[in-house]
């Protein structure tokens, strides 16, 4: 079964804010091999003119994952998620993210592509802060394989 | 550590050479810091049920420790506004011996009134380049 192309376009609600919190930046710097101080230690990160701890650059996956899962258990959508190889990703930021943001992340699909067999998904995940200015996009194209 | 200045670049230029060791322990640890709990990264007999040699590194793994070398260049994660990769191969990582992933950043493109520099990421395992297009926008404004 391929993707349904009817889903281009889609927008998924709204997550609840995603509070982002020091002890989450740390273990995820640390599980990225991250050694920046900023991102461990507060002095540090206040030092480098940062208002709390900085997260990795890819650190939006986290939210961007709740986000995914709307697609995915998506029905109408038809993405079969044991055939889904991720194909690309993109993460295009207003500002870093930092401990103590409240991230809102809002899913649309930008692009659904049939090539050879396999579907070709781009769903732009964009998050927001508390006072809704933009932060960061995370774009994933995901290549749900074909039958064999 | 200082931050380098755009003057300074030179396109073409290797900022940072290094290698990675990912362990079995390495996906664990990420998996839980992620949130993806997919378990062709931590279980052979699923991945093998799935056509795959054995437990690969999660893209986003590869993808998120690639760019702290620059990250540690810059003495910073702040100044990047744009990262973008292709997973092109997996990163098979043994039980026992894990995995060495080789990280070379060079400057790819200056814009000296925008203030901007892009460096791209090569990213090799067992020779063989994992993540293609990877690129990292960066401003020194």
């Amino acid at each position: 079964m391929s993707v349904n192309p009817e889903i281009q376009g889609k927008q998924y609600p709204s997550t609840p804010p995603y509070l982002v919190g020091r002890e989450k930046v740390r273990e995820f710097a640390k599980s990225v091999f991250c050694t920046d101080p900023a991102s461990f230690d507060v002095e540090a990160a206040r030092a480098a003119g940062h208002p709390d701890l900085i997260a990795s650059p890819t650190f939006g996956v986290v939210i961007q994952e709740q986000t995914l899962h709307q697609l995915i258990d998506d029905e109408q959508a038809g993405v079969d998620f044991s055939r889904v190889v991720h194909g690309d990703q993109r993460f295009i930021f207003s500002r870093p993210i930092f401990a103590g943001d409240e991230l809102t992340a809002t899913l649309t699909v930008s692009s659904v592509k049939q090539l050879g067999g396999h579907s070709m998904v781009t769903a732009d995940t964009e998050m927001t802060d508390a006072s809704g200015a933009h932060v960061v996009t995370a774009i994933s194209t995901l290549v749900v394989r074909g039958d064999e | 550590m200082t931050k380098p200045l755009l003057e300074a670049l030179e396109v073409g230029q290797v900022v940072t050479e290094s290698t990675l060791h990912f362990t079995r322990d390495s996906l664990v640890r990420y998996a839980g810091a992620s949130g993806d709990f997919n378990p062709i990264h931590y279980r052979d007999d699923i991945a093998q049920s799935v056509g795959l040699p054995g437990v690969l590194a999660h893209g986003m793994l590869t993808m998120g420790a690639s760019v702290q070398p620059l990250v540690a260049w810059l003495a910073g994660a702040a100044q990047v506004t744009d990262y973008q990769v292709r997973f092109t191969r997996p990163v098979l990582v043994d039980a026992e011996s894990g995995a060495n992933v080789t990280i070379t950043t060079t400057v790819g493109a200056i814009d000296s009134d925008a203030k901007t520099a892009r460096f791209d990421l090569k990213v090799t395992f067992n020779d063989e380049t994992v993540l293609g297009k990877a690129q990292v926008q960066t401003s020194f404004a």
